[in-house]
């Protein structure tokens, strides 16, 4: 039966998408209907997968493929493969999917053009789902490039207005800076391999084809990609602009599944990683400081999508830190718990301005008793973010931190301290929104309708047990025989003080206020100023384009118009002025001509008498 | 016998005559007759050049001598009926009046 039978969990949503975009178009409700019907059977689908990998074994990839194209060098193939990364990867894609589809009819209840909603939702399943379980590099590409597209139209979902279509025209123009190395580094690989099979290039680089040093350029010019995708400094600028779509499309695409791509992508290239210790320092260092860049950003946002944006690429940075010291079951654990609990955090944001209608904590305040259920919720998604004991997020967060204990101190640190500032923003954020006193906005705030809180308990429910779930994880991920490594107590003991610590901070700040945290911020103004900004690296970038690029751009232009396109007119200026000057040789007195005939034929003749002929 | 280069001189004297009075007279009747006159230099050629080449025997030069003749008569028809045509049309039959297709 499987994994043949797995082809339904792409092609439903495909399926979704194509009947939404030619029939039920006009229907807004019967459009939603279908996309959740689609995703709903995938979900099913994937439930099954996963619960046959976890009674027959993971040990080996099960795959089928198609032929796709035949040419006189390569043979691409498009299929599926099921083993225990692209199991899990299909229910964590599709719970979240489904959670984030029913959420979104009471979000997007008044939204006019639901419909296409919904088909660009169908879309972005369909490509993340066939990206999961690609079984080559060709097909990987093709499906990542789609989500980036999917990506595109659903931030830029309310085109008309201004900051959307720009934030959306920056994420995918970010993301091809990435995707750039992505493909060269493809092309490398496949060329050298003579093919883009996973199974054949594990084999070849098993065998020792290629050294280290240049498998490590290919793994990094990967990397690039993964970069751009899963937000990593410095490509991370165009995610917490991606905010501007709708807040259930970042739960889905920027929080759950399409920035864990880059994280998936280099646990699937793992053979090719680790056989290069610099590539995997590489993804280490690059995981480590965004891990504690981005944390250190989210302290001071005053947005709360933004806050859990900056949280985001913090979270994602952490899986790429465990992946970098080797740990490919971390690091995707980390990504399965994350997933539950971001998105969480997200509809929990969702619900929220969807009762505010506004962005801005500074605004909200005091819904703790008008949104019970969305508060609750919340706080549970913040204490699995932060990491506290025993929710879904201290297990993968503590496997990190030992793991990267053990292998480089320096990024334990920064690891230990974006861990401590997790805590107090997300601390922060409940204590300004949902506690306190009532401000602007929450004043006629109300709980949600129940097909917005159903999602919201269920993803709390994961966030509170995913993580019981570690020793199996590792087990299946693993591959069996490599003995799992337990819960070490002691550690655990001692790491849980660093949350507990952040959540104290930030109840002292926000809630005693002793000390004020305005007081705070004019005291270390220029630190302020300095994460208010994000670091400026916005601003470096601005600085760049318009200075160096756009100056460029100016010049060459100049060159265009006045060079290549004086050459180009001049060639035709020539032409026109010397036919309009030989045009004057036609007399119209045929005169004229036989004395130019007879001219000829002396001068013809005169050439033949020098020259010998007569 | 004469010479054959007299023949060839006067038949380059009245080539010569033709070709000036077809590139320099202005009356298109003046030009006409004046490509008469080449036409007749080229005659005296054949017919001079066939008995050099071959005295009382071949007749190739004279042959061509005829059809010439019987050509120029047919062509003198049609060059003199143009002319009528032009003359009707614009009253005048100076060449350099027909300059309506310059340019």
């Amino acid at each position: 039966m499987f994994p043949g039978i797995l082809a339904l969990v792409p092609a439903l949503p495909f399926l979704a998408f194509v009947v939404i975009g030619l029939v039920t178009r006009p229907w807004r409700w019967l459009s939603a209907g279908v996309a959740i019907a689609a995703i709903s059977v995938a979900f099913l689908l994937s439930l099954g997968a996963l619960s046959f990998l976890l009674t027959a074994g993971a040990e080996t990839p099960r795959v089928v493929e198609l032929t796709w194209l035949t040419t006189s060098t390569l043979n691409a193939h498009i299929g599926l493969r099921l083993d225990a990364l692209s199991g899990i990867m299909l229910v964590v894609v599709t719970t979240v999917a489904l959670m984030v589809q029913i959420y979104s009819l009471g979000y997007m209840s008044e939204e006019p053009s639901l419909s296409r909603y919904y088909a660009y939702l169908s879309l972005f399943c369909a490509s993340m789902l066939g990206l999961v379980l690609a079984t080559n590099f060709l097909q990987l590409y093709v499906c990542w490039e789609l989500v980036g597209v999917c990506s595109y139209l659903l931030i830029g979902f309310w085109y008309d207005r201004h900051a959307p279509a720009f934030a959306a025209k920056k994420a995918f123009v970010t993301t091809r800076f990435g995707d750039l190395g992505f493909l060269i580094g493809l092309i490398m690989i496949c060329t050298a391999a003579g093919s883009f099979d996973f199974v054949e290039i594990q084999a070849k680089v098993a065998a020792g084809t290629w050294t280290a040093g240049w498998l490590g350029t290919v793994a990094v010019l990967l990397f690039c990609g993964a970069a751009g995708k899963s937000a990593q400094v410095p490509l991370h600028v165009w995610l917490p602009d991606a905010m501007e779509g709708p807040t259930p499309v970042s739960a889905l695409i920027h929080a759950a599944t399409m920035v864990a791509a880059g994280v998936y992508m280099v646990a699937r290239l793992f053979f090719l990683f680790s056989a290069s210790p610099d590539a995997m320092q590489v993804v280490a260092v690059i995981g480590g400081v965004t891990a504690i860049f981005a944390a250190l950003i989210a302290l001071v946002q005053d947005d709360i999508k933004r806050v859990l944006a900056y949280s985001t690429i913090s979270q994602l940075g952490y899986m790429m830190l465990a992946l970098g010291v080797g740990g490919m079951a971390a690091g995707m654990f980390h990504l399965f718990t994350h997933a539950f609990f971001k998105a969480l955090l997200f509809l929990g944001a969702g619900s929220v301005i969807h009762a505010t209608h506004t962005n801005n904590m500074w605004e909200m305040g005091g819904l703790r008793k008008k949104m019970p259920w969305t508060f609750w919720t919340f706080v549970a998604g913040s204490l699995a973010l932060a990491g506290v004991a025993p929710f879904a997020g201290f297990f993968s967060k503590d496997a990190i931190l030992h793991l990267v204990m053990g292998k480089n101190l320096f990024l334990f640190a920064l690891a230990v301290l974006g861990s401590l500032c997790t805590a107090f923003y997300m601390t922060r954020v409940i204590c300004v929104t949902f506690l306190g006193e009532a401000r602007a906005a929450s004043g006629h705030a109300h709980e949600s309708p129940w097909v917005m809180r159903v999602p919201l308990v269920i993803l709390a429910v994961l966030s509170v047990v995913a993580g019981f779930w570690h020793a199996g994880f590792e087990r299946l991920v693993q591959g069996g025989e490599a003995e799992a490594e337990g819960l070490n107590l002691g550690f655990a003991a001692v790491t849980q003080m660093v949350p507990l610590a952040g959540i104290l901070a930030g109840v002292m700040l926000y809630v005693l206020k002793s000390p004020d945290p305005d007081a705070l911020a004019v005291r270390f103004a220029p630190l302020y100023t300095l994460l208010k900004r994000r670091f400026y690296v916005d601003e470096l970038y601005d600085w760049i384009i318009d200075r160096i690029v756009l100056r460029c751009s100016a010049g060459l232009a100049w060159f265009d118009r006045h060079v290549v396109d004086g050459a180009v007119n001049g060639v035709a200026w020539l032409t026109q002025q010397t036919g309009t000057q030989l045009r004057y040789v036609q007399t119209g007195r045929v005169q004229h001509y036989a004395l130019a005939v007879f001219g000829g034929a002396a001068i013809l003749l005169a050439i033949a008498h020098v020259a010998g002929a007569f | 016998m004469m010479d054959v280069r007299s023949f060839a001189v006067i038949a380059t004297v009245v080539f010569g005559i033709g070709v000036y009075g077809a590139l320099a007279r202005r009356h298109a009747i003046a030009v006409i007759i004046a490509i008469e006159l080449m036409l007749n230099a080229a005659v005296l050629n054949f017919v001079s050049f066939s008995r050099l080449a071959a005295p009382g025997s071949a007749v190739s030069g004279q042959v061509f001598a005829v059809f010439i003749i019987t050509v120029a008569a047919a062509e003198a028809i049609v060059a003199l009926a143009l002319v009528l045509a032009l003359h009707r049309a614009l009253k005048t039959a100076r060449l350099d009046r027909f300059n309506m297709l310059k340019w």
